[in-house]
């Protein structure tokens, strides 16, 4: 690397110090490539192990940063190389992810910025380190029954509709309209109800803004986008409840992902 | 020596749950030195750039959609 080298941070983590953690059970965190090809490695600070690779900052500094985010492609490699060595640390040992694009300066730097927050980042880490995040995503069902009969019906062949059609329409496609806004009624309260029943099984559940039909790539309406934080050992019963709430809502479609590293509750609130 | 974990399918993560998730969660720990970028500015520099990115890729397939049921 030729120009000035910034550090980029993974994850915080108060297991082990230093250079222990690379043997922890054996695993080589070396071996992780991190973003932009760099090698990942442990550095102690103020009692914390922050995992960092190097990065050059006349691509990673403040204003090479903001113009390549810009850019999907590069977004896009950076985002996964950065989730890769998260996602092999997080089950290693408890730690804290960083938010994308944390790159310091110097050791120095980030020592001081741990110091001044360390009290709140160990409290954050007994409440989230170790355990997973799982996402879940409600969208309305399709309603085939009134999406097909949106059409009115007749009225093509000759030009000519009996007497009445006319208002035979208004009454069908306004029973049609009530329909529909109960079927999103059904969905709305359906998807409180899963969040409800999901949220009770988890450590924390947090909301993020639903995806738009674009971004989601379904064109059904998405009704919720949640996190839940829950402890690993409690997975599998977790998905069980997703695939029962499923099965017992078919007014939605249900998507489950995970498990993440716990991202979405390791900032603060 | 043991090696690392089976690689997650990382190219299987969809890429806006990742964002989702990268951009506006994580823990911020920022020093007047740090050079971290403020969420906010992310969050719509990253959207602006996927929804670019995916419009375009509607109107390539626009057309060639099959009418799945």
């Amino acid at each position: 690397m030729t120009g000035a080298c910034g550090l980029w941070a993974y994850a915080i983590t108060e297991h082990g110090g230093g250079d222990a953690l690379t043997e922890h059970g054996g695993w080589d965190l070396s071996r992780l490539t991190g973003v932009a090809g760099g090698t990942v490695r442990t550095v102690a600070a103020d009692g914390f192990t922050v995992l960092v690779s190097d990065v050059d900052l006349a691509e990673f500094g403040e204003a090479a940063l903001r113009r390549n985010l810009e850019n999907l492609t590069w977004l896009e490699e950076v985002a996964r190389a950065h989730h890769h060595v998260i996602d092999a640390a997080s089950g290693l040992f408890p730690l804290l992810p960083t938010r994308l694009a944390t790159v310091y300066s110097s050791h120095a730097a980030m020592t001081a910025a741990l110091a001044r927050r360390a009290e709140e980042l160990r409290a954050t880490l007994r409440r989230v380190g170790g355990r997973v995040e799982w996402g879940v995503k409600a969208y309305a069902a399709p309603q085939p029954d009134t999406r097909d009969s949106e059409q009115p019906a007749g009225g093509q062949a000759g030009g000519e509709t009996a007497p009445g059609a006319g208002l035979a329409y208004l009454k069908r496609r306004r029973a049609q309209l009530t329909a529909r806004e109960r079927s999103q009624h059904a969905a709305l309260a359906g998807a409180r109800a899963v969040h409800k029943e999901l949220s009770g099984r988890a450590a924390q559940a947090r909301l993020h803004p639903p995806q738009s039909a674009q971004l989601s790539g379904n064109q059904m309406p998405m009704l919720l986008n949640t996190a839940y934080l829950l402890d690993a050992s409690a997975s599998d019963g977790f998905a069980s409840a997703v695939a029962a709430a499923a099965t017992a809502h078919p007014e939605l479609r249900l998507e489950l992902t995970g498990p993440w590293p716990p991202y979405s509750f390791a900032g603060e609130d | 020596m043991d090696s690392l974990p089976a690689r997650v399918p990382d190219e299987r993560i969809a890429l806006v749950d990742l964002l989702d998730r990268l951009l506006a969660d994580g823990v911020m720990v920022t020093g007047e030195i740090t050079l971290s970028v403020a969420d906010v500015d992310l969050v719509t520099i990253s959207l602006r750039a996927l929804l670019a990115s995916v419009s375009s890729l509607d109107k390539s397939y626009s057309g060639a959609e099959p009418a799945t049921r």
